[in-house]
């Protein structure tokens, strides 16, 4: 891993960090209240602030996890650096795709 | 060499501290190509000093004054902190990243690039940052902390190496250095 790739990977564990707390704050509140999926979808559609919150959150985990497997891939697996960096770089692009379809579904859907 | 699956300075290392009930099992160093038995071959080791830039780069000539080096000085503390090492490899064959990445500098080299980040009268300081920053360099280290753990002169490799991290970070995000 090189310092590029150390400062967004330590950078979007920065942004993750208090992001994870809000999330898992959301989710106790969301069970011990006892909402039902429509009135947290009440709450969510077309809310400007979960979508950039979740938005940001997805986009972070991707890169983050995207460095991390390609580093894992780099040192534990035969593999040359510039196929592992280039199948992580597709994994991150798979958890951006899922995560957009879900924080869209639960914004605009 | 390797003692009872350890990385040990041997020569210095009395028997009777790393044996198990009265038995020895010695075996080359770790994480280097093995010339034969017990012997194995440093250029590897060395070659990566030379990759962090390890060597001393004059700024003066021998016609300048002597710079005049305060002990209490902090550059020179931090340097002191890791210049006694002995180049024994213990830390480099102790080391996980080292076995896991080919391309990784190791505890040694990077140790010694640290102490010349700290000597003022060096003047090869953007280059090693770029060396250290690269692929393979400080950035690759897990932090596990072997090297210390190891290390027979009690230095401490992975202090050395976060403090690369620091200081090769805001070399590259004030444009000083290139990834």
């Amino acid at each position: 891993m090189n310092v590029h790739l150390y400062i967004w990977q330590r950078g979007t564990a920065a942004l993750l960090a208090p992001m994870v707390l809000v999330h898992l704050a959301v989710i106790f509140y969301a069970t011990r209240q006892g909402l039902s999926a429509a009135e947290i979808f009440s709450r969510t559609r077309g809310s400007l602030a979960w979508g950039t919150f979740y938005g940001a959150f997805v986009v972070s985990a991707a890169i983050h996890a995207a460095i991390g497997i390609g580093n894992i891939l780099c040192e534990w697996t035969p593999m040359r650096d510039k196929t592992a960096r280039g199948l992580s770089l597709l994994f991150g692009l798979f958890l951006v795709v899922v995560g957009a379809r879900a924080v869209l579904a639960v914004v605009f859907g | 060499m390797t003692v009872n699956g350890r990385p040990r300075w041997t020569c210095r290392t009395h028997v009777s501290k790393v044996s198990h009930g009265g038995t020895l099992e010695i075996a080359p160093l770790s994480n280097m190509p093995v010339i034969k038995d017990l012997a194995t071959d440093m250029k590897p080791f060395f070659e990566k000093w030379q990759a962090a830039k390890g060597v001393f780069e004059p700024s003066k000539t021998r016609d300048d004054a002597v710079e005049p080096i305060k002990p209490h000085e902090p550059e020179r503390i931090a340097a002191d902190a890791g210049i006694e090492c002995i180049n024994c490899g213990v830390c480099h064959a102790a080391c996980d990243t080292v076995r896991w990445n080919d391309d990784y500098l190791g505890p040694a080299a990077l140790n010694r690039a640290w102490t010349l980040v700290n000597d003022r009268r060096d003047a090869g300081q953007v280059p090693r940052l770029q060396a250290v920053a690269a692929g393979g360099g400080c950035h690759a280290c897990h932090s596990h902390q072997t090297c210390m753990e190891f290390c027979p002169q009690s230095l401490n490799p992975t202090a050395a190496i976060a403090s690369l991290k620091k200081l090769s970070t805001k070399a590259y995000l004030r444009g000083k250095i290139t990834s």
